[in-house]
């Protein structure tokens, strides 16, 4: 029975893959970066061996926790690892728990995530090549630690799952995901220039973290080195604990899963609430704008692409207070190219519901401008605020006229790239009800192809207004700056105005081949 | 070639065909092929739907159905033939010929974070009808389907008959022509089946045209005043229902023409007593 669920674990993998060229090649390259990342661990760890034991010891326990921590934690922001034998789609099954509970424990040993925790983990036996015994004690804590990372991630989303059957939820979940990695930006800031200045702090640290559930199994290894038997074997303790606990609280919340169904909730708004619908205009293109702003707002894989607009300022602002000012000027920018380009997965967050403005008769034209019109009635007020803001933060007054060219400049042009290759290229993305923060199998690679290739051309798009304001502010001309800010707007407006017309008559010539891949995406 | 030569091609069934483009046709489907790989999914189909009936299009699993009313309704280019609804080339003149059918599609999403009232506005402004005449309509359709109480609860959260009515609603909004209805009756319960029933009933008797797709052949029977059978991405029968039945009911008839009836009692294993 376990063999047979890892064989369908494998096979499932095997027939996502062939189902997609691109999805395979962006595998293999994970698989690539995996075993980059794998060779790049080991060999660090074999320079450990030559290093004092206790170097050896913070530099194992502060990654180890990393790792572990990483593990539990990111299963609550994205499927970490793989989801295939969901509890939910095995609960007819006639398999006895302990069962289950293996075969989903080695199924989540399967992927590019799990092999290399466990070849990385161990490799940490490498560091006491010298010492066989240690060597072969580190492998053993090795195995226990990559066990707790991948029984710990099952009993987090089966426990999470639980709770969390509902899609309001399951979304508002995302939701809580969001904020907390907008806090997060600022206080790893903080914290690391914090430990610029006191590389003391880690083997203090490391110490701490030996005798939490996190660290305490990679600890043990060193401490048998340091000569420490006593500690060695309660860090062990501890690890053993670890594992067990997570074992029996993730067998408790897998039974429990197995016999809470799926459920939903729903709540009703008011008859005649048409919110955008009633606000805009009746045409067509309105229409498709109406029904995106309520998109953007109510469907949280959307608000996840606006969580830079909070991300980059508090970045920029933490920098900055250690270094040059004048990075501050760069908010506006970043923040119009991150933000003109989120319209790009918008076809592939609807799907195949696309097809009900296919058969409508719609224009190609209509729709793409719908779209960038509901982009930019929120997104071309935040760019100007922030363009101002951070002016006004770093007191450089002389270079905004330029610098609001360079920022509307990207933004409108950014809005006709996007609205072009929308229409020509599919991104596979998280399903309509999935957890926003999701990897669809070879997301990453595709979508960091595509927009690489966007920014390229963006970029050179923006060469005028941006050669104008940098010339403008280096050489102090202020008339060079409000050229640039001419230059901008008209510009990126007309380049907004091809973009939108282009995309809608590759839309118009190939909607049915385009509702086809996003067809084959699910 | 004059329309009244002999058919050599056609099962002597198919009487009613109609030359190409012929004004009495709804929707007249000649030659139409599209592969997906290796399989042909449809393969030669000649189709015509006569203006003012209900048409019921019957099929096994993978027949093609589908795939023959995605490619007539301008959502899956075929790979030959021609689809004329109305005289209007389906394939040449994409937005005219859209603008005169209402479809309702199986297995594809709806912009379902939408509420039910919302969703059907949406269709009717997408079609570019003014507010005032979308309104009115979005009003009756939620009214003749039931769906009042549910008008403000989000699409995603409705039961699967609820879904398809909703999906319906916006089929009709527009008031198409031509009603193109893949699966219509799935999961619909039996009041609100025979409300829709009704609605199309008095849709064709007014001069519309509706094809309907469905696995029910007491339904295709009892409603549709024509269909035709398909299999594999063939036509092998299609006319008046009571020509094609023959005498015999709907179901037997399809089964015979079909094919690849069991008449064995299952498995030993599976006899439990």
């Amino acid at each position: 029975m376990v063999t047979h669920l890892l064989r369908l674990r494998l096979l499932v993998l095997k027939n996502s893959l062939l189902r997609s060229t691109w999805q395979l090649v962006a595998v293999i390259f994970g698989a690539l970066y995996g075993l980059g990342v794998l060779l790049g661990v080991t060999i660090g760890l074999l320079a450990l061996s030559g290093a004092p034991v206790t170097i050896a010891r913070t530099v194992v326990v502060m990654a180890g926790s990393a790792l572990v921590l990483g593990w539990v934690v990111i299963p609550l922001l994205a499927s970490g690892i793989d989801q295939t034998l969901a509890p939910a789609r095995l609960v007819t099954f006639p398999i006895p728990l302990n069962t289950l509970l293996l075969g989903l424990a080695l199924s989540g040993l399967v992927g590019v995530p799990g092999i290399v925790t466990t070849l990385g983990a161990l490799a940490t036996a490498v560091t006491w090549w010298q010492h066989p015994l240690i060597a072969l004690l580190a492998a053993v804590c090795a195995g226990i630690a990559a066990a707790t990372c991948i029984v710990g991630s099952r009993a987090v989303t089966t426990l999470s799952s639980t709770f969390t059957s509902g899609r309001r939820f399951r979304e508002a979940s995302g939701f809580v995901a969001i904020i907390s990695l907008v806090l997060l930006g600022p206080i790893i800031v903080s914290l690391s220039s914090g430990i610029q200045g006191s590389t003391d702090a880690f083997p203090a640290l490391a110490n701490v973290l030996a005798w939490t559930p996190l660290g305490a199994i990679w600890a043990v290894p060193s401490d048998v080195a340091l000569g420490h038997g006593g500690v060695a074997a309660l860090h062990f303790l501890v690890g053993v604990a670890t594992l067990a606990l997570l074992l029996v609280v993730w067998r408790r919340s897998l039974a429990l899963a197995l016999i809470t169904p799926a459920h939903t909730s729903s709540r009703s708004r008011g008859r005649g609430k048409l919110g955008f619908f009633a606000l805009l205009p009746a045409t067509p293109a309105a229409a498709v704008a109406a029904r995106s702003l309520t998109y953007w707002i109510r469907d949280p894989r959307y608000a996840r692409q606006l969580l830079v607009v909070p991300l980059i300022p508090a970045l920029m602002f933490f920098y900055s207070r250690n270094g040059p000012l004048e990075l501050l000027n760069s908010i506006g920018p970043i923040v119009a190219l991150l933000l003109s380009l989120s319209i790009f997965t918008d076809l592939s967050y609807e799907g195949t519901a696309f097809a009900t403005q296919i058969s409508s008769g719609i224009r190609g034209r209509d729709d793409r401008l719908g779209r960038a019109a509901a982009l930019a009635s929120f997104g071309l007020p935040i760019v100007i605020l922030f363009s101002v803001g951070s002016v006004w933060i770093s007191g450089f007054w002389s270079v905004l006229p330029g610098l609001l060219g360079v920022s509307i400049g990207i933004f409108l042009s950014g809005l006709g790239v996007s609205s072009y290759s929308s229409a020509r290229i599919v991104i596979p993305v998280p399903g309509p009800g999935d957890n926003p923060f999701k990897a669809a199998p070879g997301a990453g690679f595709t979508t960091a192809l595509t927009t690489f290739a966007t920014w390229g051309v963006i970029g050179v798009l923006v060469l005028p207004e941006l050669i104008l304001a940098v010339v403008g502010s280096a050489t102090g001309v202020d008339l060079l700056g409000w050229i640039g800010l001419v230059v901008g707007i008209s510009l990126g407006s007309v380049l907004m105005a091809v973009g939108i017309r282009l995309g809608g008559a590759q839309l118009d010539r190939s909607a049915p081949e385009l509702l086809q891949s996003l067809a084959r995406q699910r | 070639m004059p329309d009244n030569l002999p058919e050599t091609q056609n099962p002597p069934l198919n009487q009613t065909a109609a030359g190409p483009g012929s004004a009495q046709a709804a929707l007249s489907i000649r030659g139409l092929y599209k592969r997906f790989g290796e399989q042909n999914a449809v393969d030669n189909l000649t189709l015509d739907v006569p203006t003012g009936s209900l048409y019921g299009l019957v099929g096994p699993n993978g027949a093609g159905k589908t795939t023959t009313l995605s490619m007539a309704t301008g959502l899956l280019r075929p790979d030959a033939g021609t689809i004329t609804v109305h005289g209007v080339d389906v394939w040449r003149n994409l937005i005219e010929a859209k603008r005169l059918v209402g479809v309702l599609s199986d297995g594809v999403r709806l912009f379902d974070r939408l509420t039910g009232e919302q969703l059907v506005t949406y269709s009717g402004l997408l079609s570019g009808m003014d507010r005032s005449t979308v309104a009115e309509r979005v009003d009756d359709l939620l009214r003749l389907l039931d769906l009042q109480g549910a008008s403000g609860t989000l699409v995603v959260d409705y039961s699967a008959g609820m879904t398809k009515k909703i999906a319906l609603a916006c089929a009709l909004v527009h008031a198409p022509r031509l009603l193109v209805l893949d699966e219509p009756f799935e999961s619909v319960d039996p009041v609100s089946a025979a409300n829709i029933r009704d609605i199309l009933q008095g849709y064709v008797s007014s001069g519309g045209t509706v094809i309907v797709s469905s696995h029910a052949m007491d339904l295709v029977q009892r409603m549709c005043d024509h269909v035709a059978v398909i299999a594999a991405g063939r036509v092998l029968a299609s006319g008046t229902v009571d020509e094609v039945r023959d005498g015999s009911t709907l179901e037997d008839r399809f089964v015979e023409l079909v094919g690849g009836r069991h008449h064995a009692e299952g498995p030993e294993w599976l006899r439990i007593s």
